[in-house]
């Protein structure tokens, strides 16, 4: 079940950031649950192929965060946090979303552009899920 | 701290046209180090008094706790060496080797061995002759890893080895190091299985070590930074830039202690930080021995 994470050789960021969002992910979309026992270190660097300095830096962030604790000696959970879901899912889509907001002010539009163009994006996406159905 | 696996210090080795100078290399249990440099820098002649084979002139060499070259029959029985030059008989086949490695080592684990044979896809009523150079490196990790020591020194082990075959090894030495009391140490120039799966990387470069640290704080340390450099404004000198290029307004800087507070001093010497990009480990490593070697000569 654990081998499943890809690390990819093309995306430019390091690779222990790609391991700490795949791992959020997962327990974003409730694959893995609270408390739910994550492998261990070794193992995950092993399945991944990716060194164990690695997956260490990337369970410390990811415990900084709070989506895992470590117990001394007893390997980590996935953290009890309830609310932990639509955290994490508010940080993945706010990430995106200041991405956008960066590159407006970059091109020169204002915040009520962006808030227009927001909406009829979403509109616009609404429709198209509509002509599927 | 724990005890070393490998610990060399102040290690000489003089010939003709080459000398090996103050080589020190720690490696701790549970680890992985790459070792990294161009051909002709010593990579091999180290490896090679860490098992005894060449005595150094000068320096301490101890491997597994013993002495080196006095303690190396002790040492040896929980080594496992690769090299590229490592001769199997060509007319006999690997089922022979794997039978004669065997009863040297009492380690020797034949449901490993069978394993590894499955997951190499390797066939051990196959002559040596018969193999390709990757079903050989192949074959001569397995009769190592199959003995289950407790240090590895790979030279150069995916050398030469197609995609799949590199993905099959690294693999297998990924799995070593998952228990934590074994340790690795693998000379490369390919910096892309070096960056995968090391934990500790150490550069060497005409017999010198040039740099050596955790694998993190080189990939978060080096950085190159584009500049948009106005006349009239001067770069500010700073601590860590290895090298600065200039074209006509654009500077190209490249460092290795980059933190963002570096862009604002930048910034307040009239410069605009267009770009700042992380680098590869081979961007890191070419960059590196470059700047050494201008080090050196001035």
């Amino acid at each position: 079940m654990h081998s499943d994470l890809v690390i990819s050789q093309t995306d430019r960021r390091p690779m222990y950031l790609q391991i700490m969002e795949q791992i959020r992910r997962r327990v974003a979309v409730g694959d893995w649950r609270p408390g739910q026992e994550i492998p261990s270190i070794r193992t995950l660097a092993a399945a991944v192929q990716v060194s164990v300095i690695t997956v260490k830096r990337a369970y410390l962030e990811l415990e900084r965060e709070g989506v895992i604790v470590t117990r001394q000696g007893k390997g980590s959970v996935v953290a009890e946090a309830a609310d932990l879901r639509t955290q994490l899912r508010r940080d993945e889509i706010d990430e995106h979303l200041s991405a956008a907001v960066g590159l407006a002010l970059q091109l020169g539009l204002t915040a009520r552009d962006l808030e227009e163009r927001l909406r009829e994006l979403v509109e616009e996406q609404g429709q198209r899920n509509e002509n599927e159905r | 701290m724990n005890e070393p696996l490998l610990e060399l210090d102040g290690v000489d080795k003089t010939y003709r046209f080459f000398k090996l100078s103050a080589v020190a290399l720690r490696l701790e249990a549970g680890q992985i180090m790459g070792f990294v440099g161009p051909n002709g820098a010593g990579k091999s002649t180290t490896i090679r008094i860490a098992m005894g084979m060449i005595r150094q002139d000068r320096g301490t060499v101890r491997v597994l706790g013993q002495p080196i070259p006095a303690m190396q029959a002790v040492a040896k029985r929980d080594i496992g060496f690769v090299s590229e030059d490592m001769r199997l008989h060509a007319g006999l086949t690997l089922d022979w080797h794997m039978t004669f490695v065997s009863s040297i080592y009492p380690g020797w684990d034949a449901s490993y061995a069978a394993q590894l044979l499955e997951r190499f896809n390797l066939h051990p009523e196959q002559a040596i002759k018969a193999l390709s150079h990757g079903e050989r490196v192949k074959a001569t990790l397995l009769l190592v890893l199959a003995r289950r020591p407790r240090l590895l020194l790979l030279d150069e082990p995916t050398t030469g080895l197609d995609p799949v075959a590199r993905h099959e090894v690294l693999a297998e030495l990924m799995d070593v190091v998952r228990d934590d009391r074994r340790a690795i140490l693998f000379s490369s120039h390919n910096t892309q299985d070096v960056e995968q799966i090391s934990d500790y990387i150490t550069f060497i470069d005409r017999g010198c070590i040039i740099d050596s640290s955790d694998k993190e704080t080189f990939l978060d340390g080096w950085r190159r930074l584009h500049l948009d450099v106005p006349p009239g404004a001067t770069l500010p000198e700073l601590r860590g830039v290895v090298e600065t290029r200039t074209s006509g307004r654009l500077a190209v800087v490249t460092t290795r202690a980059y933190s963002p507070e570096i862009d604002a001093v930048y910034e307040r010497a009239g410069a605009r930080v267009a770009d700042v990009q992380r680098m590869s480990l081979e961007e890191i490593f070419v960059a590196n021995v470059m700047h050494n070697r201008r080090e050196r000569v001035a």
